[in-house]
């Protein structure tokens, strides 16, 4: 069996050191002496570029900018697992705390099942467009109350062309996609417990990779409500632990089964557990383990994919 | 399916700790120390040193504040004894000791000050590097401050 580019310890070593490399770098520089939030509290930067966990979007918005003030971050981000990768790189604009804009770009190394399919090589890349709107609350600061923060967010994905187009459309599923979320977050402030719940509605694959739908097979191709939780546990003023849970849609095991695959696209829901560092005000380490379930099970002998997370945000 | 039904678990198992969290919430009467009140966490007081130790606390916050680039010059008129003495028995009150807090509530303490959300968090921040000078645990920083969040709805003039 063929090893794949993204399975290859070498390859996997230099995106690492690519990683740590661009961390040193990033915490080299001065810490910022300027206003902001609070460490942290301006969540970290997700696979799909919106401010939250590293799975899940957060009620809050993104950039170190509060009332008043208009600020930027910028991320990148790795997971390696059993036979795929996905590196993500993004940014995104905070205005008064109250508008967050995002884009991201997510190249994902199909391995070993590209190598099946006769696309050796073959990689999915996807464009993610986010805006956020925070509508109510303080997730920090109302620590008399329960009164969440609460915003709701739409994401638009476009994943490109690629030798996989004619298997996606042959399966009913579209190239491009809009996810809408509504996320409540907050910070149980003297038991240093943070807890985010967002209900998405989305018909994605793979949260887009995989394209948007599938009706083959006559399954209906509308939206789904999938629920997310995140709940983070602060040690320290820089240094957080937690969990995330996303529900994810599993339409493209029907469409298999109706192309005679069995269970062979069955897809499962995501986790991690994380640990966050904020060295400085600028900058936020994460690592994870992540459990993606399965993905196109049937080129990778079932396997779940579950592996390593990382990803460095610098935030003004 | 299963999938499903964990999230929807582990959602109603953070739901109900955010539940069982607001009913340790019970609140004492709106003071000038603070419109919006919470029964301290028990121990508090004591973790802070008692009045001794908050009027050390604030000694050494009140010239950090007045030494930060970003909110300093709000105090260049301010008469940091007082200020110290003042906030001394603020927290002290607020943190469940015997002081009994005799200055201006928050609004009109802040009402002719330029005061921004930026401001408020750097405050937040100069206070715990204080706590941490002092050698107060986390945790205990967070109950203090759990006490002092929602002031910001005072406090913050400029929105």
């Amino acid at each position: 069996m063929p090893m794949t580019l993204l399975s290859s310890p070498r390859q996997r070593t230099s995106a690492l050191t690519l990683i740590a490399a661009a961390t040193t770098l990033l915490a080299a520089l001065p810490a910022h002496a300027d206003t902001g939030k609070l460490l942290l509290t301006g969540g970290v930067s997700t696979v799909e570029g919106a401010a939250g966990g590293g799975l899940s979007p957060w009620a809050v918005i993104g950039s170190q900018a509060t009332e008043g003030e208009i600020g930027a971050s910028a991320f990148v981000s790795r997971a390696v697992t059993r036979d795929y990768g996905l590196s993500v790189v993004g940014a995104a604009v905070g205005l008064q705390d109250r508008v967050e804009l995002s884009v991201a770009r997510q190249d994902f190394n199909t391995g070993i099942t590209g190598t099946l399919l006769g696309l050796p090589g073959l990689h999915l890349r996807q464009n993610i467009f986010g805006a956020k709107l925070r509508l109510a609350g303080d997730a920090v600061l109302d620590s008399d109350t329960l009164m969440p923060q609460i915003a709701v967010g739409v994401q638009h994905k476009r994943l490109q062309s690629s030798g996989l187009d004619n298997t996606l459309a042959a399966l009913g599923a579209q190239r491009n996609g809009t996810d809408l979320y509504l996320s409540a977050t907050k910070l149980f402030l003297a038991q240093g417990l943070l807890v985010n719940g967002t209900l998405r509605a989305t018909n994605a694959n793979q949260n887009g990779l995989l394209g948007f739908g599938a009706t083959l097979g006559g399954s209906e191709n509308g939206y789904r409500l999938q629920p997310e939780l995140s709940v983070a546990w602060l040690l320290r003023k820089d240094l957080a632990i937690g969990f995330e849970y996303r529900a994810m849609p599993n339409r493209l095991q029907a469409a298999g089964q109706a192309a005679g695959l069995g269970n062979g696209l069955a897809a499962d829901d995501w986790k991690d557990l994380f640990i966050a560092w904020a060295p400085n005000k600028n900058l936020s380490l994460v690592l994870a383990y992540v459990d993606l379930g399965r993905i196109v099970p049937a080129t990778t002998n079932q396997r779940k994919q579950t592996g390593t997370y990382l990803s460095a945000q610098l935030s003004f | 399916m299963k999938h499903l039904l964990l999230a929807t678990t582990l959602t109603a198992v953070a739901m109900f700790s955010g539940h069982a969290i607001a009913q340790s919430i019970s609140k004492p009467a709106p003071s000038p120390a603070s419109a919006y009140p919470l029964a301290p966490a028990a121990g508090l007081y004591q973790a802070f040193g008692e009045e001794t130790g908050i009027r050390l606390l604030m000694n050494d916050f009140v010239q950090r504040l007045r030494a930060d680039a970003r909110i300093g010059d709000q105090f260049k008129e301010t008469n940091l004894d007082n200020l110290a003495k003042s906030l001394t028995d603020q927290l002290c009150q607020l943190a469940g000791g015997p002081c009994v807090y005799q200055g201006p509530d928050m609004k009109a303490a802040h009402a002719n000050m330029d005061v921004t959300r930026s401001h408020f968090n750097a405050l937040v921040e100069v206070l715990q590097h204080s706590m941490d000078a002092r050698g107060i645990p986390f945790q205990r920083q967070n109950q203090m401050l759990a006490l002092l969040a929602p002031m910001h709805r005072d406090v913050v003039t400029t929105r």
